[in-house]
């Protein structure tokens, strides 16, 4: 007895110890740091190049040399509303210890009211070299310079070299087409007996950026208007029959690098940032290329990622500064070599790079090249309703392709749902639809 | 199984109960060893098939570059606070309410018992835009008191439904004798109905630590800067290669297993079972 | 013979006693209103209006959505699967801890492990043993049972994948319930099961006619909690099924976290504490320890 008394005895004066130098924690909120620079303290809070090995990389390069205190922080990778919390929850109680944002174009639509007008910044960037049309995009539909575009990715596919042989006689692999794509992953699954195609199905997979990015819009050149169209219905049909050789398990991948170093899948697609740990690991092991053409052209999305400053920012001017520095060539060139995201201003490729992110790269480049490229623009003024227009193209896939139900059925249930979203943010149509005046239209 | 000591029948269902117990040993064991074994072996390693079964090929360039990431330490530290804080805490407001659970059938006990739980039915995802922005307002975001706070309310529908339940299997007589010898009521608590309680309070202070320990959304949520171990690990881990993510489960587990073998011991009571 | 001032104590003594018990419960009920009472208003409020009109819309949305039904189903599902699995194990491992055996101290070590695991990494270990080129093909092609990985997450498969998942979590949060029945089981005296043992009562009988009876507390406040985070859980279940199935709180999550429609989540989410309540009332009803049991 005595000695669970002594023992409960230690255990609160030990907690109340603790407790003491907790509560004197509770200043270190906002404490400034260190000798006072030029750029003052910056929380910045981006919500790309989270990963492990990105995070070390920017702290320890691409920060490196920045006049100024940088604090990096990273929300969870598949949490987006972490991130969307934290700006939310800053603006509304109207205190924040955030001053810059890194996130992507879609990301930002659904937090544009709380963002500051970065008009000053985009004169100063354009001079140095950043495309006129990019940095339109960070107007987000209005006429106030909400975001500055600060790297570029996109979606590529990736083989195995072993997948290879299992190639459709005269297909060159630079230049599939989707019935060559479909060929190749039938003769995987007969020749090894397990699907070796794979698609990155899971919850927090991007398979809506496959949908709206690249099959739509190579089936039937458009994403919104041409939704229920005859050729979009076909372009559902192929993937229902590409399903059958698909790896079961897509339904659970999230990043496919992980099944492609297991040796699960041979052959997938998914965005750059989401491979990159196994061109890192095995580059020479492993193939880029561009995805494949439809019947209408070859459709591919980039993704556009940006740096924004919230209202709440305390120290916006050093926010500025830090978006200067992102975007200056040097810093945009180690980017690349660091993490594989493409610059946005323009920049010479070092050849020290390493197999698979050169391989990467001319994957990229041979896909904004095609002749028969069809451009996917991210959507525009779309704001919160971003996410509700991904669940269309999900739901979509899911009911035709998964379970199995009638395309006709399933998008003509969809299309309502999807034109309630157009009406209701008055959203006038986007590459590759051809422009409209008023809230784009379902055919 | 009424049979003499020494029968067969007795040797039997001993010997049952001993395959039981390992069999069910086994099957918990397996996936703990499977992480810790994944945890230091390489990224090569944890990717190839046929998988490694045995720990021949042990690597710490994992755990190593995990261990030195930058803010992984200070991350563990501040775990640690917020758990003590939040036991401390979450026990203090809530034995005695499970004590008045158990003792008293006052008018809305059943009611508290189902609201208390009711708290803890609500999906805390709905709940954090609102209580981020309290925090906020009120200076304690990004810190570890804050994180306590949040925790002690997540945490005290345990105490308060352990407890209760314990101390209802507690004699009233016990206490009762003790105060016609001349105690208070709260001397009689503390030195016959507490210790008989220590199972439960056990009990509550694994499930305490553990909530807290683990917790990870609302820490995610009210963290900046300042992160809690789970905080960081997620944040960390998510896009990352496999070997990453289980040095990162691996390095989450093993505090807890370490709290949760120092506690188990009072999980027994005094009645002649302490375990050594 | 009392005086009127000894009258007048007990008096005072009597209504201190009746107003002890809302004393010792008012720091928790003070904590828990202030810390809940207003998010949950919110919240309440999201799930009910829209734009400022009262309106069930976000209800509606959610019914009529695609994913509703088989939300519902499954949980449901797991829930009346893996609760009474569970509490059968736990039981059944509470007893052998409690029991004179050898080494039980290991043993209690042992099982308690489990809870030292936070849910997503439960999620993980299990994917990846779960996975074609996972732990549990490498044994069993090891073994020779099969010559080929074997496809155990396979979506067309449902009763395979629920099956993955229910062993998931029975390994994952079983520990839970054996530390609540562990720490009840200390309050029954030995010498109840000794005297039946007398009496000529088996193993079985002991356990229906005594530990359980008196387990009942226990029994009811890990029913309680069990149900409602059977109702809440979805790391494991998203690690292992993806978006092959969804649960409510999935579905919760992604309205929250992916469409950004907080109102729709709301809507599950108060789908869910209604599901839970009503639940957990029953529980309560059911098991209901009246006053003599109590005053024992």
């Amino acid at each position: 007895m005595r000695r669970i008394r002594h023992t409960r005895r230690a255990v609160i004066g030990l907690a109340a110890a603790l407790a003491l130098v907790a509560v004197a924690s509770l200043g270190g909120a906002g404490a400034a740091t260190a000798a006072h620079r030029d750029a003052g303290n910056v929380v910045f809070l981006s919500n790309q190049l989270a990963q492990v090995s990105e995070v070390d990389q920017v702290r320890n390069t691409l920060l490196k040399g920045f006049d100024g205190n940088v604090d990096y922080v990273t929300p969870p990778v598949g949490q987006g509303q972490v991130w969307f919390n934290r700006i939310t929850a800053e603006a509304q109680a109207g205190k924040g210890t955030v001053s810059l944002l890194g996130g992507l174009h879609g990301d930002f639509l659904t937090v544009q009211q709380y963002l500051v007008n970065l008009s000053d910044v985009a004169k100063q960037l354009q001079k140095a070299g950043i495309p006129k049309d990019l940095l339109a995009l960070g107007k987000l539909g209005t006429n106030r310079q909400l975001y500055i575009p600060w790297m570029q990715a996109t979606y590529v596919m990736v083989a195995n070299k072993q997948a290879l042989k299992y190639l459709p006689k005269g297909a060159k692999i630079n230049a599939l087409t989707y019935a060559q794509l479909l060929q190749w992953a039938k003769n995987m699954k007969d020749k090894t007996g397990q699907s070796r195609f794979g698609m990155p199905v899971g919850t927090n997979g991007l398979i809506n950026r496959f949908l709206q990015g690249y099959l739509v819009p190579s089936f039937s050149k458009g994403v919104v208007t041409t939704f229920r169209s005859q050729n979009a219905i076909n372009g559902w049909k192929y993937m229902k029959n590409l399903w059958q050789y698909t790896h079961p398990q897509s339904l659970t991948y999230n990043f496919m690098q992980d099944p492609l170093l297991s040796g699960e899948v041979w052959v997938a697609w998914d965005h750059v940032a989401r491979l990159q740990a196994a061109l890192k690991a095995r580059g020479s092991d492993f193939v880029s290329f561009p995805a494949p053409r439809g019947p209408m052209g070859r459709g591919y999305m980039p993704v556009l990622a940006g740096l924004a400053v919230p209202k709440t920012a305390p120290n916006p001017s050093g926010a500025k500064q830090l978006i200067k520095w992102m975007n200056s060539v040097p810093v945009q060139a180690r980017t690349l070599g660091s993490v594989g995201f493409f610059p946005v201003v323009g920049s010479r490729l070092s050849k020290r790079l390493g197999a698979g992110l050169l391989s990467m790269n001319a994957a990229v480049k041979n896909t904004q090249r095609a002749k028969d490229a069809v451009k996917s623009l991210l959507p525009i003024g779309l704001g919160a309703e971003g996410g509700n227009f991904n669940k269309v193209y999900v739901d979509t896939f899911t009911r035709i392709v998964v379970k199995g139900e009638d395309p006709k059925t399933v998008v003509n249930d969809e299309t309502p749902i999807l034109q309630a979203i157009m009406d209701k943010t008055g959203a006038k149509c986007w590459a590759p639809d051809p422009p409209s005046t008023g809230p784009c239209q379902v055919k | 199984m009424s049979g003499e000591r020494g029968s067969p029948v007795v040797w039997l269902s001993r010997f049952g109960m001993y395959a039981t117990a390992v069999l069910v040993s086994l099957f918990v064991l397996a996936p703990i060893y499977l992480m810790t074994l994944a945890a230091f072996s390489s990224q090569e390693d944890v990717y190839a098939y046929p998988k490694e079964l045995l720990p021949r090929n042990l690597s710490t360039e994992t755990m190593s570059f995990f261990i030195h990431f930058g803010g992984v330490l200070d991350a563990l530290q501040r775990s640690v606070v917020v758990a003590l804080i939040t036991l401390v805490l979450s026990l203090a407001i809530g034995t005695p309410a499970g004590y008045a659970l158990a003792r008293f059938a006052f008018r809305g006990a059943d009611t508290l018992r189902l609201s208390v739980v009711a708290t803890r039915a609500f999906p805390i995802v709905i709940l954090s835009i609102p209580l981020a922005v309290i925090f906020i307002s009120w200076g304690i975001d990004d810190t570890a008191f804050g994180v306590s706070i949040a925790h002690t309310a997540l945490a005290l529908p345990f105490v308060v439904l352990t407890t209760s339940s314990v101390f209802a299997g507690v004699s009233p007589e016990l206490e009762e004798a003790a105060m016609t010898l001349g105690c208070s009521r709260l001397k009689a608590f503390v030195k016959v109905a507490l210790p008989l309680a220590l199972p439960g309070l056990a009990a509550s202070a694994i499930f305490v630590f553990i909530v807290s320990w683990n917790e990870v959304f609302a820490a995610s949520l009210l963290t900046l800067r300042h992160r809690t171990l789970p905080a960081e690990v997620l944040s960390l881990l998510e896009g990352a290669p496999v070997n990453f993510r289980f040095a990162g489960g691996f390095f989450l587990m093993a505090p807890s297993v370490i709290v949760i073998l120092i506690i188990r011991r009072y999980l027994f009571t005094m009645w002649g079972r302490v375990l050594k | 013979m009392t005086t009127v001032a000894q009258e007048v104590s007990v008096e005072r003594r009597r209504r201190q006693w009746e107003v002890l018990p809302y004393g010792l419960v008012l720091p928790t009920v003070a904590y828990l209103a202030l810390f809940f009472a207003w998010p949950m208003e919110q919240a309440f409020k999201l799930a009910f209006r829209d734009g400022g009109a009262w309106t069930i819309e976000p209800f509606r949305t959610m019914v009529n959505d695609a994913n509703f039904k088989d939300a519902f189903k499954f949980t449901m599902l797991l829930v009346v699967v893996i609760v009474p699995l569970q509490f059968v194990l736990a039981l059944g491992m509470a007893l052998l801890i409690n029991s004179k055996l050898h080494g039980r101290g290991v043993f209690l070590a042992i099982f308690i492990m489990p809870l030292a695991i936070s849910d997503l990494a439960a999620g993980l270990v299990w994917q990846s043993i779960l996975t074609e080129r996972g732990y549990l093909n490498t044994v069993l092609e090891h073994l020779g049972l099969i010559d080929q990985p074997y496809i155990w997450l396979d979506p067309t498969k449902p009763n395979q994948l629920l099956f993955a998942v229910v062993v998931a979590e029975l390994w994952r949060s079983t520990a839970f319930v054996m530390v609540i029945f562990l720490a009840g089981l200390q309050g029954i005296p030995h010498e109840y099961g000794e005297a039946a043992e007398v009496f000529g009562a088996g193993f079985f009988q002991r356990v229906r006619r005594i530990t359980l009876p008196m387990l009942k507390p226990s029994i009811q406040v890990a029913l309680l909690f069990r149900i409602i985070f059977a109702f809440e859980a979805f790391a494991v279940v998203l690690a292992i099924t993806g978006r092959a199935k969804t649960t409510l709180a999935t579905e919760a999550w992604k309205w929250q976290a992916e469409y950004f429609d907080s109102h729709v989540a709301a809507a599950y989410s108060a789908l869910i504490l209604v599901l839970s309540l009503v639940s957990a009332g029953l529980v309560v009803f059911l098991l209901r320890t009246p006053k003599e049991q109590m005053a024992r």
